[in-house]
C-alpha cells in the first residue's frame, strides 16, 4: 500500500481554526504550533466498521426509543440523506450517531442545568448505519435553541449533533446540522468559527415538502460529505473515483 | 472557463460540544434503555492476544485544568500488526480484537483509560517499520475540528529511534510529547500518556 487509497488532503481554510476567541472556551483549548503534516499511512487508511447487527429497531427514532407514557413533546420531523465522500461517491456502512436538546432546548445530561424542562419521554440519543446507496434516515422531534454561558446572552440556534465514521479513521468527523430559515444561525459564535459563509450553508439542512409526511411530520434533507480517496492512475485499477 | 473537476467539499466541522456523551456514550450520562451497552468501552476480550495493558492519562488545556467532558478514541493495531478493517490488506487481523476504543475523560478527575494490548510494528509507506503507536482522536467542547495524535510507548526505544514518523518531527524537544512512560500499577504494565493542547508541553498533533 503506498500512494493509493490515502485521502485528499483536509482544506483547513475550510474548517473552522482551532482559535476562535468569540468562542471563548476554544481559547485555551486549542494548540498553537502548526499541525504536522503526514501523508496517511496504514494507520489513518483503515479504520473501525459497525454492523447492522449492533443496531436495535429503535435506534434511529428519538420520537420512540426512550419514550415512557407517551410520544416526547415537539414537532415531529425525518431526518434523511446521504453521506457521500468529496468524489460524489456513496459512503455505504457508515455509523452515524447523532445527540441532540428536547423541543424547550434542554439536555439530557448530569452537567446540564439550564432551567428549561426535561422531557420525559426524550432521550435525544439515535443512531444508524448508511444502506448501500450511502443513505441514511431518522425521526425526532425538533430541537429547541437554548441559551449558553459565553456572552452574557449567546444563544445557539437549533441544532443536531452528528457523529460520523466512514471507512477509515482519517475520514472521522463530528459536526453539527442546522435549519433552513433559522435566523439564530447567522448570530452564533459556534456557527461562526467557520469562516466560510458556504461552508456554513453545507451544515443547514433542507426543508423538503415532498417527503414530509401528511398529518405527521416535517422532512429535512441533511448530506454529509467525508474525505474522498485518490486515484490509483498508472499504478493499480482506479479505486479512488 | 474550464472544466470543472466535480468534487464535493468535505463538511465542516463542528465541536463536539459539553454533551457528546449522550451520543456516545448515553449509558455513561444515565440515559439508559436506548441501547444495551456503549460502544467501544471493551477492546480486549479472553481470546484477545498479546500484553495486556492499561493506556491512561489526562487531558490539560493552556491554563494547565485537566478537561472533565473530552472524550477520546483510539484506534491501534493487534499484536501482529494489523489492523481489524475492511481495508487492511496484508493480512487478517485477530478477530478477537477490534482495535478501536473510547472512552471518557472522567467527570470529576479528569483521567482517561484504556485496557488494550501492546499492538504490533506496521509499514510506513515506504515499508520501513513505524514503532509501535496508537492513534489517539479527541473532541471537546472549545475544539473545533477532532485533534489527532499517536502515543508512541516509552520502553520501546530501539524502535521509537528509527520510526520514520517520530523522525519527521523537526523539533527534537517535541518527541516526548508522544512517548508516554510504563510504571506497574496493580500488576498490570501501564502507560502514562498526558496529551498537552496547549504551552510549553503542547503535544504534537498531525494534520493526517
Amino acid at each position: 500500500m503506498s500512494d493509493h487509497e490515502s485521502f485528499y488532503h483536509r482544506d483547513r481554510s475550510w474548517h473552522p481554526p482551532a482559535f476562535t476567541p468569540q468562542y471563548k472556551t476554544s481559547i485555551l483549548r486549542s494548540p498553537q504550533y502548526p499541525l504536522l503534516s503526514l501523508d496517511n499511512t496504514i494507520s489513518e487508511m483503515t479504520g473501525p466498521v459497525f454492523g447492522h447487527d449492533r443496531l436495535g429497531p429503535l435506534d434511529n427514532d428519538l420520537i420512540r426509543n426512550f419514550a415512557k407514557t407517551g410520544d416526547p413533546i415537539g414537532q415531529r420531523i425525518i431526518v434523511y440523506g446521504r453521506v457521500l465522500d468529496e468524489n460524489a461517491r456513496p459512503v455505504p456502512g457508515a455509523l452515524l450517531e447523532f445527540w441532540q436538546a428536547n423541543a424547550g432546548g434542554r439536555y439530557r445530561h448530569k452537567k446540564e442545568t439550564y432551567l428549561a424542562a426535561l422531557d420525559p419521554n426524550f432521550g435525544g440519543c439515535g443512531r444508524t448505519i448508511t444502506d448501500e446507496e450511502g443513505r441514511y434516515w431518522f425521526r425526532t422531534i425538533k430541537p429547541g435553541a437554548y441559551p449558553w454561558p459565553n456572552g452574557i446572552n449567546d444563544w445557539r440556534p437549533a441544532h443536531i449533533h452528528f457523529s460520523i465514521f466512514g471507512h477509515a479513521f482519517a475520514q472521522r468527523l463530528i459536526t453539527q446540522m442546522y435549519f433552513e430559515g433559522d435566523p439564530m444561525i447567522w448570530q452564533c459564535p459556534i456557527v461562526s468559527t467557520i469562516p466560510d459563509r458556504q461552508a456554513v450553508e453545507q451544515l443547514i439542512a433542507a426543508l423538503d415538502r415532498e417527503n414530509t409526511l401528511p398529518m405527521d411530520a416535517l422532512a429535512y434533507k441533511f448530506d454529509i460529505v467525508l474525505r474522498g480517496r485518490r486515484s490509483t492512475m498508472f499504478e493499480n485499477r482506479m479505486e479512488g473515483n | 472557463m474550464v472544466q470543472k473537476l466535480d468534487r464535493l467539499k468535505e463538511s465542516p466541522s463542528q465541536t463536539a460540544g459539553p454533551y457528546v456523551h449522550i451520543g456516545a456514550m448515553p449509558n455513561w450520562v444515565e440515559i439508559t434503555g436506548v441501547w444495551k451497552e456503549d460502544l467501544g468501552l471493551v477492546l480486549v476480550g479472553p481470546e484477545t492476544k498479546g500484553e495486556r495493558v492499561v493506556v491512561k492519562g489526562h487531558i490539560y488545556d493552556g491554563g494547565g485544568t485537566p478537561l472533565k467532558d473530552a472524550l477520546v478514541e483510539i484506534w491501534q493495531a493487534d499484536a501482529q500488526g494489523l489492523y481489524n478493517s475492511p481495508r487492511e490488506r496484508r493480512g487478517k487481523a485477530d478477530p478477537h480484537f477490534t482495535g478501536w476504543g473510547r472512552q471518557p475523560t472522567d467527570g470529576v478527575t479528569g483521567e482517561y483509560k484504556f485496557e488494550t494490548i501492546k499492538p504490533g510494528c506496521v509499514p510506513y509507506r515506504d515499508g520501513r517499520l513505524m514503532a509501535p503507536h496508537i492513534t489517539f482522536w479527541i473532541v471537546a467542547r472549545g475544539i473545533n475540528i477532532g485533534l489527532h495524535t499517536r502515543m508512541y510507548f516509552g520502553d520501546e526505544e530501539a524502535a521509537n529511534a528509527e520510526c520514520p514518523v517520530l523522525a519527521r518531527i523537526e523539533h527534537k524537544v517535541r518527541v516526548p510529547t508522544l512517548i508516554a512512560s510504563r510504571s506497574e500499577e496493580n500488576g498490570m504494565p501501564t502507560y502514562t500518556f498526558d496529551i498537552h493542547l496547549q504551552g510549553e508541553k503542547e503535544t504534537v498533533f498531525f494534520d493526517i
